[in-house]
């Protein structure tokens, strides 16, 4: 097969459309007065920087389930684990300005009686050291969570089932007091980030900037893993791993390394989410809201990058409308997403479209779909 | 003093002549002793009247008639002859009897003795470990009275035991007596006891405070085992609850392998149907109530099996081998019933009622048992074997054994497999509709309620080892047990993150569960 070219088509519109939209909202937000015809107001910036991040978490998730198999119920958790990473950095920056003025303790620790900083908060005041962080985490525990569960092979639904339990478990950990991150308020009331007031208008659209800067990167290196040679490799072990195997190739160092690379590409994208909503929970890690990226990326279309990324915003622009307008309806249209998709548009929206337009070779990477009628159900594979 | 030495008297002389001159004359008077002595006789006469004549002098609702010193009290405008209760005409000349602080202390007292002689052995029980309670040594003539008269063997025992209290406080008992005290207060063996038993650490006897000492620790030992056994049941009963949550995806997962996300919701709609069964019920048969979960449970197995035979012949039978899209379908179907059900009964906990076989506890060598719990735990192990039946001994089991083996044989031998695919599935769906009506008992009943149990019920099933019943009942009560029994020393949160950390590195020794399929089949 010939080498894939790391920008293809789809690639170059998706970067594209990415790099006007951080342009053009930018400019309608800060070229045109309040009032104006043409302004957008901040909250919507801030809603659509949301997206974004949203964009780049469905982009770590495909990475992993339309590459590797690997369908991750627990993706959240390496989200939320990002976001703490950088909420408890915006803590350290609120200084003395919180309600109780102590400069060291942030406020809910005042009200906890705490006298220390617990040592796990140590260096989170220098910006550096919590960018490192917000990698290093979501990282550490995906290498560490990865390489036990690929080792010993759990694959398919057992895996799914033992990362919502993961997600699970840190939700219930993390609602605790005794955790020293918040309890169930979670880290809120920021004041600044590397000194801009979070608040600002102008933050608000650098961090917007900053997000799609991001999720470009994230593609371009989400990209580049599949069209590698490793990337070949990964698509192997997705559909057929004991052959891969039986080639002489360790499917769990492929696996792992994607996972974790997934893992903090989570993590960035909860680190960016984070100033933008203004606040971070144990909420995040409800094993629903993992559940509902997955939607994200089938939506777009399992392993094609971009159809994650789009799934992510469309799924979310719905929401927020439908939420808004029929709340009550929300769920009977996520639910009805959910089995339609699944029934109706297996490749999802993108997926589809490479199929009809885009000939054999690009259809080829993307993930077999089955097609096996129900009285065969037991011979079909094994994910 | 007076009163109780008349107390005494009174309450030896009752039982031997039973004839004696009447308490109830005593009342007919203007004089307080008297009254008080009145008071002192109706508590040793074990009158079953005599409580409610002593509340109508404690509230001036006790008169007589000084003609002939007939006693009545007044309800509202009604009089009634006070020691038959019959209803009697209204009379004007009847005299108020007067209460004063000292006879209303005396009542007090008296209405708690009373029970020391009241001929129903509960009550008496009752009485006497409200005196070891309290350790007042006023009540002890009367403890001696009822000792001497009681013939049940455990209320005397209960009897021993507070006298034995009171013994010990009581200021001026010889060492001799309060070293003999002390045994019957060990064997009773609770909180209490130690309480009482801690009392003579000062004690001025080095033999008295070496026998409190053997008898706390004693106590303690027995009350560390007890203590343990209770969270052994608790544990049990939680166990319970994840079989009941976790058997009917034993069918669906483990047997047929679909990933149902939305049985959670099928517990959900098996609670729902209880309320709706229940307000049924109290709507049109109030009299029926006590059958209501009876009724309710072929209702919710009905309900949710349905719910399930459309859900696999609509979306689960075009999903077959893709157990992910299987897993993400069913979720979106999840989703749509929670929010069906909020729009039709709204966001909040409905009520659900326990009838009364119930409510309420016993108490088993000192385990506090209620009975609800113990209930659920008898439930929960009757649906177990009832399926474990259908499954081995019935025709349909047979042809659904024979399907998820080898479907195209099965469907060779003349099997309709998608029959049974529905079936099955049905019988999961129902199952879990069952245990809805189980946990409408013990959980708020909300649209949110099956979500609370669906992660358990994955973890349990692939912790005991997809495909094997037993397996998931020993899981079920595995874990349960593990985390009650965790939970005292790292509260339960801490205990549910650890069983969930147990289970999730569990899976990476042993993918398969606790009771893995051998042989080919697994490989597929």
């Amino acid at each position: 097969m010939a080498r894939t070219r790391l920008i293809d088509p789809k690639g170059w519109i998706f970067l594209a459309a990415l790099a006007a939209i951080c342009v053009i909202v930018p400019l309608l937000n800060l070229g045109f007065p309040p009032g104006s015809a043409l302004h957008l107001p901040t909250y919507l910036v801030s809603l659509f920087g949301k997206y974004l991040a949203f964009a780049l978490l469905a982009l770590a998730l495909d990475l992993v389930w339309g590459f590797c198999g690997i369908l991750s119920l627990g993706h959240g958790a390496f989200f939320a684990l990002g976001g703490y990473a950088m909420g408890m950095y915006l803590m350290r920056q609120i200084g003395s300005r919180g309600v109780y003025g102590n400069p060291i303790l942030p406020d809910f620790m005042v009200f906890l009686n705490y006298k220390d900083l617990p040592w796990y908060w140590l260096g989170f005041d220098h910006f550096a050291f919590a960018a490192l962080m917000v990698l290093a985490v979501p990282g550490l525990l995906g290498f560490v969570f990865g390489w036990l569960a690929f080792r010993s092979r759990v694959t398919g639904v057992y895996l799914s089932i033992i990362t919502q339990a993961l997600t699970y478990a840190l939700m219930l950990a993390f609602f605790r007091n005794d955790m020293g991150l918040g309890g169930n308020n979670g880290l809120t009331d920021f004041k600044d980030l590397l000194g801009f007031n979070v608040q600002a208008q102008g933050f608000r659209v650098s961090i917007f900037v900053a997000t799609g800067v991001a999720l470009a990167i994230g593609y371009l290196i989400a990209r580049f893993m599949t069209v590698s040679a490793y990337g070949k490799i990964l698509i192997a072990v997705r559909d057929a791993e004991s052959r891969t195997r039986f080639l002489g190739y360790r499917p769990e160092h492929f696996k792992t390394l994607a996972f974790t690379i997934s893992a903090m590409m989570a993590g960035v994208a909860g680190a960016l989410y984070v100033p933008q909503v203004g606040i971070i929970n144990p909420g995040e890690f409800a094993p629903t809201n993992s559940i509902e990226a997955v939607i994200w990326v089938a939506v777009g279309g399992r392993g094609t990058l971009v159809g994650a990324a789009l799934g992510a915003v469309v799924v979310n622009y719905a929401k927020t409308v439908l939420t808004g307008v029929m709340p009550d309806a929300w769920l009977f249209a996520l639910g009805a997403l959910f089995v339609v998709v699944t029934l109706f548009l297996p490749r999802g929206i993108v997926g589809t479209a490479m199929e009809k337009f885009g000939g054999r070779r690009a259809a080829a990477t993307l993930p077999p779909e089955p097609e096996i009628p129900p009285q065969l159900a037991e011979e079909g594979q094994g994910s | 003093m007076t009163r109780f030495l008349a107390l005494l008297l009174l309450l030896i002389a009752a039982p031997a002549c039973a004839q004696a001159p009447s308490p109830y004359e005593k009342f007919a008077s203007d004089n307080y002793s008297d009254i008080d002595a009145g008071v002192a006789g109706l508590a040793a006469s074990g009158d079953p009247r005599a409580g409610d004549i002593l509340a109508a002098l404690s509230d001036g609702r006790l008169f007589y008639r000084p003609a002939d010193k007939t006693l009545f009290i007044k309800q509202g405008p009604a009089l009634s002859d006070a020691r038959t209760g019959a209803p009697a005409p209204a009379d004007d000349g009847l005299k108020l009897v007067r209460a004063n602080t000292r006879i209303r202390r005396a009542i007090e007292a008296a209405q708690g003795q009373l029970n020391l002689a009241s001929p129903n052995a509960g009550r008496r029980r009752e009485a006497a470990d409200a005196v070891f309670k309290a350790r007042d040594v006023a009540a002890l003539p009367a403890l001696d009275a009822a000792l001497a008269r009681e013939t049940d063997a455990s209320v005397k025992r209960t009897l021993t035991e507070a006298r034995a209290a009171v013994l010990l406080v009581k200021p001026g008992t010889s060492e001799g007596d309060r070293l003999s005290a002390i045994p019957p207060i060990q064997a009773r063996g609770d909180g209490d006891a130690m309480g009482a038993l801690r009392g003579l650490s000062a004690d001025p006897s080095e033999a008295v405070r070496a026998a409190a000492a053997k008898g706390i620790a004693a106590i303690e030992t027995k009350l560390a085992l007890l203590n343990a056994a209770q969270n052994v049941w608790y544990g049990v009963s939680l166990g319970s609850v994840l079989l009941l949550a976790a058997i009917g995806l034993a069918i669906t997962f483990g047997v047929m392998g679909v990933i149902n996300m939305a049985h959670g919701e099928m517990v959900m709609l098996g609670a729902y149907t209880t309320f709706l069964v229940q307000e049924l019920i109290r709507a049109k048969a109030p009299g029926l109530f006590g059958w209501s979960l009876a009724i309710s449970i072929p209702c919710a197995f009905v309900v949710a099996g349905a719910v399930g035979v459309l859900i696999e012949r609509f979306i689960i039978r075009f999903l077959y081998g893709r157990p992910l899209e299987t897993l993400l379908a069913t979720f979106g179907v999840s989703l749509a019933l929670q929010q069906t059900v909020r729009s039709i009964f709204g966001p909040t906990n409905r009520e659900v009622g326990a009838p009364a076989f119930m409510s309420g506890a016993f108490d088993l060598f000192g385990l506090s048992v209620t009975l609800g719990r113990m209930w659920i735990v008898a439930f929960s192990i009757a649906v177990f074997f009832g399926l474990m039946f259908v499954l081995r001994k019935t025709s349909f089991g047979l042809k659904t054994r024979a399907v998820t083996q080898n479907r195209r044989m099965a469907a060779a031998m003349g099997i309709r497999t998608p029959y049974v695919d529905a079936m099955t599935f049905g019988l999961g769906s129902g199952i879990a509709g069952i245990a809805g009506v189980a946990l409408s008992q013990i959980d708020n009943v909300s649209p949110n309620l099956g979500q609370s149990y669906i992660i358990d019920s994955f973890l349990v099933v692939v912790f005991g080892g997809v495909g094997s019943l037993w397996g998931t009942l020993v899981a079920a009560l595995t874990l349960g047990v593990a985390n009650k029994l965790a939970e005292p020393y790292f509260g339960a949160v801490l205990a549910k993150i650890g069983m969930l950390v147990f289970i999730i590195l569990f899976i990476q020794k042993r993918p398969r569960g606790l009771f893995a399929l051998k042989g080919r089949a697994v490989e597929s």
